[in-house]
Parts: structure tokens; sequence; C-alpha cells
């Protein structure tokens, strides 16, 4: 089973210097891509059904695609976005600390699709691994000139930069981040403008995740028909999973697209830990509805997941033991989101500390009967269109979820005056 | 004031942005760096170098969690209190910081050493729980892990102090 994006990351995720990742056949997808045109390329990444790795799961190509390729009158810009903060979330730091320039090539790739000059590292400061890599990896790519003026020989050039945030989940969604690159606090800006058409400095600009460039290089070298074979599922590709929580070997692994719940969870993250059995998971980070344990079947691939009623996300589960109280896993993931709301929309802004006091409350024993009702209308005015962004909407995928499904704890927590679990 | 050198390194980091003001962030951390936390003063400084007003720059440096608006310890423990974390007993962690630094979530040691804050995820899910301590991610922490790591600051800040 092939595992192109993970192969060649050492167990220790020392770096991966130039030379060996040349020797184990980088850069050639580079080379293949400067052959072709920049549209033939993006052709190329839509026929391969390669869909965003950083939550959403947009079609890349097509994403590319709607940047306008007559617009040369200033700079253009692509941004890989390496701010991983979405809680249960560690798979973009793999990719960026073991395989750098896999990441580097996938972005040179993406630029010369859309035909930019200046590419970004959206790092977020705590990677500082991570961030050693990189400014190593951009060294090189200069010195082998995969970077600079006349790329291998054309009259294509790209300069590339790491930008270390100073840490806030804001910066993750996209118009937020170019936000934040320019100087100004990373609240959203409102869509359209695309960033495609109006991105960083009001210029053409693709923001990617690290995962969805690492997998670019492999399908230029490989093809978009190979990309597709290593899949289980209608998604092509592998994906990164990741399982966190109670089970006996938590860790991450690359996998055919559409591999279940079932085996992530029991072959690979070994089964739960001794004496806990399975509760329930996220399966995507903290913004993905819950799902339970007779939901194990389920493909972990965009369609199926949202079919099962959440979404597949970053692919990284968090598993809920049933030792572990589900209301206090839940204030802890809202908790997170109160912190991390920008402040921009109101109902996200005041909704959810009010959404995170009454968790808190139902945790010290001292949580009513009409505060759970409470927490029912929050799902329903934080939802999707009342707010810029997806932060409020994916902050209550959990809580509209985990009172549906573990509705019996809410009203334990209620009735018995206290935490059941503790 | 900013220092020649404070004033070298971030005009710097201007030339790589289109407008000036897109090395705020870095320019708050270079200061932060070099001063140990962001003052109204560095605020000032900040918004002249990079012609920018005093509240833009004041609402992004309250903006990043990296930021220090207030004076912090000479070493800052984050810990990580997001959903993984959690689940593999963060709470335990806390508590036991709280107690042996004797200060509450966001608090300085009376001795200006320590300086406790919750941070969200780390992204060492699956090894957690993590804590983030000058800059530096730790994984798998135990209540003794994480006092040989408060033993380690100790040690670093005294080999400081003898040299210095």
């Amino acid at each position: 089973m092939p595992t192109p994006l993970t192969a060649d990351i050492r167990p220790d995720r020392s770096y991966l210097d130039v030379r060996a990742y040349e020797a184990a056949g980088g850069y050639q997808g580079l080379r293949k891509a400067l052959g072709a045109s920049p549209q033939d390329v993006q052709q190329t990444v839509i026929k391969s059904g390669l869909r965003g790795r950083g939550g959403a799961g947009f079609p890349t190509g097509q994403k590319w695609s709607f940047v306008p390729m007559d617009d040369t009158a200033g700079h253009r810009y692509v941004v890989v976005n390496a701010d991983e903060k979405e809680p249960g979330t560690m798979k973009d730091r793999l990719l960026l600390e073991g395989n750098t320039h896999q990441l580097i090539e996938g972005t040179i790739i993406a630029a010369w699709a859309v035909k930019a000059d200046i590419a970004y590292i959206f790092l977020r400061r705590e990677y500082t691994a991570a961030a050693r890599n990189i400014e190593k990896a951009i060294a090189e790519a200069y010195q082998r000139g995969y970077l600079g003026k006349g790329i291998l020989g054309s009259s294509w050039g790209l300069e590339m930069r790491l930008h270390l945030s100073a840490g806030r989940y804001m910066c993750g969604e996209e118009t937020g981040l170019l936000n934040a690159l320019e100087g100004r606090r990373a609240i959203p800006r409102n869509k359209p403008p695309f960033p495609q058409v109006s991105g960083l400095w009001g210029r053409p600009t693709v923001v990617n995740n690290v995962e969805t460039l690492s997998n670019v290089p492999h399908i230029l070298r490989e093809g978009p028909d190979w990309y597709k074979t290593l899949s289980a599922s209608p998604d092509a590709g592998t994906k990164i999973y990741g399982v966190s929580g109670k089970v006996k070997k938590p860790g991450l692994w690359e996998l055919p697209m559409g591999t279940t719940l079932r085996e992530i969870i029991y072959e690979h993250a070994g089964g739960m830990a001794d004496g806990l059995s399975l509760r329930g998971l996220i399966p995507g980070g903290a913004s993905t509805d819950f799902l339970t344990a007779d939901q194990l079947d389920v493909k972990m691939d965009f369609d199926s997941v949202a079919k099962a009623g959440s979404r597949l996300g970053t692919g990284t589960v968090v598993v809920l033991d049933h030792r572990t109280c589900p209301i206090g896993m839940l204030l802890s993931l809202e908790k997170f989101f109160a912190r991390e709301s920008c402040g921009w929309c109101t109902p996200c802004r005041e909704g959810l500390p009010w959404v995170a006091r009454i968790l808190q409350a139902l945790e010290d024993g001292t949580g009513e009967q009409r505060d759970i009702e409470i927490l029912e209308q929050h799902g329903r005015l934080l939802g999707p269109g009342r707010t810029f962004c997806a932060l409020a909407p994916g902050a209550v995928e959990p809580l509209q979820s985990a009172l549906r499904l573990f509705r019996e704890d809410f009203d334990a927590h209620v009735r018995q005056k206290r935490c059941p679990f503790k | 004031m900013l220092s020649e050198k404070e004033r070298q390194l971030i005009e710097a980091e201007t030339r790589h942005h289109e407008q000036k003001r897109g090395a705020v962030s870095e320019a708050l951390m270079i200061l932060q760096e070099s001063r140990g936390w962001v003052s109204s003063e560095a605020i000032s400084d900040v918004a002249e170098a990079l012609g920018m007003t005093v509240e833009e720059v004041d609402g992004i440096a309250t903006f990043y969690d990296l930021v220090f608006r207030s004076p912090v310890g000479k070493h800052v423990i984050m810990v990580c209190d997001s959903v993984s974390c959690f689940v593999m007993g963060e709470q335990r962690i806390s508590d036991h910081l709280r107690t042996r630094l004797g200060v509450e979530m966001g608090g300085t040691t009376a001795d200006g050493m320590f300086t406790l804050i919750p941070v969200g995820c780390l992204g060492a899910c699956d090894r957690g729980p993590a804590l983030l301590v000058d800059g530096e991610i730790h994984e798998d922490i135990t209540p003794e892990r994480a006092d040989e790591i408060i033993a380690r600051c100790r040690k670093e800040s005294d080999a400081h102090t003898a040299h210095g």
C-alpha cells in the first residue's frame, strides 16, 4: 500500500535534506510541471480529484482555476496555511517537520499553476522544529535553483518566505490569515471577492493547507490516474489520519482515503486502553459533530462522514471513553472556541462565552434544566449564515450533536447537581 | 525609543512585505525578545516605525497569544488545555503546576521566575498532555516531568545569573 506523503519520513522526524529528498524522487514533479503550461498543471490537479485537506474539502485544482490568469499588473501570491491549531489535529506538523521539501515542492508547483511570484509559508510560531526545517529547506531550494529567478532554466521566478505567526486560531481562517499577513487583526473578510481574485494586498492569492500541497508533487510525478488508485473511496489519494485520547497507541497514519473508523481506531491505534470502552468520537478536529460507537463502519472520506452526520474535517479523531465526561469534553472544546473568537461577529463573540459558562455551571453542579434549552438555542443562533466565518458554526457542531447523543448526561448533571464522572 | 539593533531588525522584516505594516507581528516579537514583554512604550515604538496608529498596533498586540502585554516571568509555561490534552488529564497537570508554583493561571511567581498561562492546541494531541515552555513544545507530561522542567528552568537561570 503506497504512502507517498510519509514513506520518507524518519521515525524521529529528523530533517530530510535536499539530497535525500531528491534521491527519493523529489523535485521531479516540479520538472514535469515546468514542462507543461500553468493551465495544464491546473487540469492535472483537477483530474486527480485532490480535495483540500485543511477541513473544508474544496477541490484544489478548481480553487486554482478561479485565479484570473490575465491579471499580471502586480504581484500574485501563494500562501501555505501552516497555522494548524484545530484542537485534536497534529497532522501538518508531521509533514512540516518530517518532509519539508515535499511541501516546498508542492508550493512551487502551485505557484507555477497560478503564475505567482511570491509564496509565504504562514506557520504558527509554536512549531519551532518545523520553523528550523523550513528555513533550511528554503535556503537549499534557492541553492539548487528551485527558487529565485529563472527556476530550472525557465523565465519564471518565485520568492519564498517563512512567516511566523504569533498565535491565534483565527489566523488559520483563510481570509483572517490574509489580514494577519497584511499586519491587521485576523478578522474574516467578506466573500466575494474571493482571495483568488482579490487576496493579499488586493492581489490574486491562493491559500492551501500543508497536507494538500504535500500531495501535489506526487500527482505531477505519477499522474492523476495513479493518484486515484491510492484511495478506497470516490475521494482520491491517501489521507493522514490520527487518533488521540485513551487508545493503546495514539498516533498518525497515512492510509487510503476512505479507510473506516474501525480500522483506524482498532487496527492502527490498537483499540481502547485497558478497561475502557469507546463511547463516541469527534472524527476530524474540534469543529466536527460527535459520532457514536455504533458508527465505526463509516468510511473516513468527505462524503461518507457527511452522510453519517458529521464532517471529515482534518481527519484526526479524538475518542471519548466511557469514563470521561462528555460534558467536560464539550466544555474543553467550547472554552477553546470562546477564547479564540475574534469578536468581529456578535453571535460568536457573545454566544460562545455564554455556552462555555453554562457548560462550566453544569460541571460545577449549578446548572439548571433551562440551561439545556439555552444551549439548544445557541445551536441555532450560532449556526451557518449568521457570522462572517465558520468558527461559530464549527463550534456548535460538537454542541448540537452532544445534546442529541449524550442528553442523559446533561440531565444527570442537572438532577444530581454535580458531575457524575468526578 | 528603539535601540539601533531593534530598528535594524524591524527594518529587515519590513523589506519582505508589500507595505511596512505587514511586519507588525514580527516587530512586536522583536521587541518582546529584547525587552521581555510588550509595554505601551513598545507599542508606540512599533507604531512610529511602521507608520501605524498606536490603537492599531495595540489591537494586534492584544490579539496574539504569544505577545505579552504585561510583564511575565523569566520562564513562561503554557499548558495546552484543548480537547485531546483534556481527555489525557490536563487538569491534573494544571493543578499540579498551580500548587507547585503557587500561582493561578495567568499569574507570575513572586520571585519573577515563572508565568503560568493556558494555551490552545499545540499539535501534540497524540502525546498529550503537552506544555509550551519558553517557546518549545514538551510532550507526554506527568507531574514528575513537569517538576523536571521547572528544575531545569531554575538551573538555567542560576547559571545565567552566575555568568552574568
